[in-house]
Order: C-alpha cells, then sequence, then structure tokens
C-alpha cells in the first residue's frame, strides 16, 4: 500500500519513541521464542533447574510488556493519525500475544516438572518438532513485524495450518498411547496440554501475523485460513 | 467513494486566481448534504480560498477571479446573475477570530437578519432566540442580551458569530478556523455544537488541527498548493490514506 519507506517525522522524538516500541517488541518476540525452545530443551533433557528458570524468566517478559504500555501511552498524547495511529494499535495487540507466549512457553516448562515424576515416555520428540516450528512461526512473524514485510507475514498466516496438522497428529499418537498401557496417562496427559499450549502459540503468531498485515496495508478482515484441528472432529 | 445522499454544493472544474497566481486547479469536489466536510492541508494549500468562493467573499476584492462551476443546489453560484442576497442568506461563514458587531447581543444577531427581512417585534425575538439556542449560547446570554457583545469570552463570542450565521436559516455553513483562538473548553463546544448542526445544515470547516478535522467530519479532503489531493470518508483518510502525501502530511512527516 506504501511502499516506500515513509520518511521520518517533523518532531524527531516521535521517530525516536516508536524506535524504541518497535525494538522492545523485536526483544519481546525474540525471548518468547527462546522461551519455547529452552522450555522443549528442559523436557527433552528432564533438567528440573533449567525448567524452572525458564518459569523464572517470563516475568523478563511481562516487564517488557509494561514498557510497551508506557510508550505507547507516550505515542498516544500525540494524537497519531494513519500509519502512526495503526502501528501504536497493532503494537499493543502484538506486545499482548508475545505476553501469551511466554506464558505458554513457561506453563510447558512447568508442566516438565510434573512429567518428570512420572516414567519416561517414548514419544517425546513430536512435542520437540511442533515446538520448534511454532517457535520458527514466532521468529518469522517477528521478522516480518520488523521489516514490515505484508507477504512474510502471510506466509506466516498460512503456515499455521501445518502447526495445527502437527498437534492433530501428536494428539491421535498420545490417545493411542494412553489405550495402550494406563500407566502412560498421566505422562501423557501432561504432554497433551504441554501441545496444546504449544498449539496457542502458533493461533498467537497468527494473530500477530494479522496486526502486521493491518499495520503495513491497513486492512482488519482477512480471507479465512484453513483449519486443520481435527481433535475435536468425529 | 460513495455516498449516497446527494451534493449540496459542488465545485466543478474550479480555478482561482490571485492576480496572476494559481491558487486553486481545477478542484472537483462535492459537499454532501448535511454532513460535515472538512478540508485540511498546510498553509497555502488553497483550502480557505476554496472556503471563501464557496461565498463569493473574494468578489470584493479586485484581480480576484474564479473560473469553472460552484454549485448549490445544482445552480451556479459564480454566474454574476446569481444574485449575492440570496447568496448570502443560503450560506453563511464564521471566520476564524470571532468578530462580534459593537452592539447588544441581541443586535448582532438581528442584524443580519433585518438586512433580509422585516419581522414584527415578537417574531424577531423568537428568531434570535431560536439562533442563540442553535448556537448553544442562548442559557448563558439569555438574562444579557442588551449588553455589549464584546464584553463575551472568546468561545461565547464565537458562539455568537455562530449563531448570527444561523439567525439567516441558511443551508450550508462555512467554517474557517472557527476554534483556532479559543481554549480546549471553548473548542470542545463549538466541536459540540458542529455536530449538533450538521441536523439542519450542510456544513464546511477548515481547520489546521488534524484530530479536530478526525473528530467532527464525515467527509475529509486534503488539499496541496492548490490541487485536492485526496478526499474520502474521514475514517479513511486518517487511518489509512490512499496517497502518501496525504500520510505524510497528517502524520506530521512533510517537510
Amino acid at each position: 500500500m506504501n511502499p516506500q519507506q515513509p520518511h521520518d517525522h517533523i518532531v524527531r522524538s516521535v521517530d525516536e519513541e516508536q524506535q524504541r516500541l518497535k525494538g522492545e517488541l523485536l526483544r519481546m518476540g525474540a525471548m518468547a521464542a527462546d522461551q519455547l525452545l529452552a522450555a522443549l530443551d528442559a523436557v527433552d533433557r528432564r533438567d528440573e533447574a533449567a525448567a524452572r528458570s525458564v518459569v523464572a524468566a517470563d516475568a523478563v517478559i511481562d516487564l517488557l510488556e509494561q514498557d510497551t504500555s508506557q510508550d505507547v501511552m507516550k505515542l498516544a498524547l500525540r494524537g497519531p493519525l494513519a500509519r502512526d495511529l495503526r502501528e501504536i494499535l497493532a503494537a499493543i495487540r502484538i506486545a499482548s500475544d508475545l505476553e501469551r507466549i511466554g506464558d505458554y512457553a513457561a506453563n510447558v516448562a512447568k508442566r516438565s516438572l510434573a512429567l518428570n515424576a512420572a516414567p519416561a515416555l517414548p514419544q517425546i520428540r513430536g512435542l520437540a518438532s511442533l515446538g520448534g516450528l511454532a517457535a520458527e512461526q514466532v521468529r518469522r512473524v517477528m521478522a516480518a513485524y520488523a521489516a514490515q514485510d505484508a507477504d512474510a507475514a502471510r506466509r506466516v498466516r498460512d503456515a499455521d495450518a501445518a502447526v495445527d496438522a502437527q498437534y492433530t497428529g501428536l494428539f491421535r499418537e498420545l490417545l493411542t498411547y494412553m489405550m495402550e498401557d494406563p500407566r502412560h496417562i498421566t505422562g501423557c496427559t501432561h504432554l497433551l496440554f504441554m501441545a496444546k499450549n504449544i498449539e496457542r502459540i502458533g493461533d498467537h503468531a497468527t494473530n500477530i501475523a494479522e496486526n502486521v498485515l493491518f499495520l503495513v496495508t491497513g486492512e482488519e478482515t482477512f480471507p479465512p485460513r484453513e483449519k486443520r484441528d481435527a481433535t475435536t472432529g468425529p | 467513494m460513495t455516498d449516497p445522499r446527494p451534493a449540496k454544493l459542488a465545485a466543478r472544474g474550479l480555478d482561482f486566481h490571485y492576480g496572476d497566481f494559481r491558487a486553486l486547479k481545477s478542484i472537483d469536489l462535492d459537499i454532501p448534504e448535511r454532513q460535515v466536510t472538512a478540508l485540511i492541508g498546510p498553509s497555502g494549500c488553497g483550502k480557505s480560498t476554496l472556503l471563501r468562493v464557496f461565498n463569493r467573499i473574494y468578489a470584493l476584492y479586485p484581480k480576484l477571479r474564479a473560473s469553472g462551476q460552484v454549485l448549490l443546489d445544482g445552480e451556479d453560484i459564480l454566474d454574476p446573475k446569481y444574485p449575492m442576497n440570496r447568496l448570502r442568506s443560503r450560506v453563511g461563514m464564521v471566520f476564524q477570530k470571532p468578530v462580534p458587531f459593537p452592539m447588544t447581543i441581541f443586535e448582532n444577531v438581528a442584524y443580519g437578519i433585518r438586512h433580509h427581512e422585516r419581522l414584527p417585534k415578537a417574531e424577531m425575538a423568537a428568531r434570535v432566540e431560536e439562533a442563540l439556542r442553535q448556537a448553544a449560547l442562548w442559557d448563558e446570554v439569555k438574562d444579557k442580551l442588551g449588553q455589549n457583545a464584546l464584553g463575551l469570552s472568546g468561545g461565547q463570542q464565537q458562539r455568537l458569530c455562530i449563531a448570527r450565521a444561523v439567525a439567516l436559516r441558511p443551508d450550508v455553513l462555512l467554517l474557517d478556523e472557527p476554534t483556532s483562538a479559543l481554549d480546549p473548553l471553548s473548542t470542545a463546544r463549538i466541536e459540540q455544537l458542529v455536530a449538533e448542526l450538521k441536523r439542519d445544515y450542510t456544513i464546511a470547516i477548515v481547520t489546521h488541527n488534524m484530530q479536530q478535522a478526525a473528530r467532527v467530519s464525515d467527509f475529509t479532503a486534503f488539499m496541496y498548493l492548490g490541487d485536492l489531493v485526496e478526499h474520502g470518508p474521514t475514517g479513511t483518510i486518517f487511518s489509512n490514506p490512499s496517497k502518501q502525501q496525504t500520510e505524510d502530511y497528517i502524520t506530521g512527516r512533510f517537510g
């Protein structure tokens, strides 16, 4: 829509404040993706200390979200319009999506503590690969935000179907294990919740992609996505 | 943009010259009936000139020349045969600085009416009250109608000017930066008034305050160097304009 990079504001502090806001969101995004990967690693290695440090680090993301609120307030006082207006609206929503992603990553880490108390299960790889995919979605969508790249955001949005498909596969697999041997039920239930958390991270990445599209193009409605959550179907 | 309302006022291929300087360049613009249209743009873009052409105020000065058409209900007001008196009663104007006449509050409003019609005393009083009510000033001045209007505050004076304009029961109200000399509370009162007046009048407002244009208008026209750059629903212009020039101007990047 506005292909050329807009030039600077006459009031230079607007550019500075916008840059700071953007920087904070990018830091939040990088942290959220790292948190998820660290949580998966803790699950994989059954590392209780690592899991606890992931849970603790979530507070940093929460603090960053508060910083973004402060910056948005400051920018809002200027009565921004057009792209500047979309910029702060998108920032508020993206910050809250990233905060949720951080929460889900911390949940995965927290649940790994309970999982460690149960006997080891053979099928944890499926979770790592689902989580890797979701973390990649978060990284790619934040790169799209940094570059204000609508096409890249669209690709992230479309790719969520793959996250959903993997989640559905994992869901069925875990169900099979539970039917095979009731002793697996505790562990598999924890894994199911973790998988659901990760699937939700994918949804939040999609939300962010839509906000990047809104920011860049000004459009608020999008064509329906392919939904692949077949876990509730027959 | 699709608006079902008919254009009350329409510029067609409108050009305007100050001597050799071409201040308006072939403007085509519809001002829809009973809607507020904001004209925005940097100083010298032609927005005030356009407003002044809408009631031919320029005709008072030599060397000023308009060509093209300005249609009021389909009739070309630029046509020399269009009676000036009729035009002035149908198109009212309020300026940046409130300029009450040095007479009583009552006479300020009655003055214009007398110029156009002869009314019995009681009827005149009713008309003045109606106008002051429409301008949301009645309650503040009803007990001092005989006092000099120059004693009113700036915001009250501006509302008196609006009362003076609506007293003639015009179709169109032209407001040229009506709040730029007012404090925020008086500004809010004028903005509220604009929202109420649009039930009865077609309004065109020139403003330098982007947020004001976004707040009070239904349509916004962005002008630059005598050109109409972009015109559309206010929501679109201020959230997602289609021209880079508009975007740069309303986000404070023009330079």
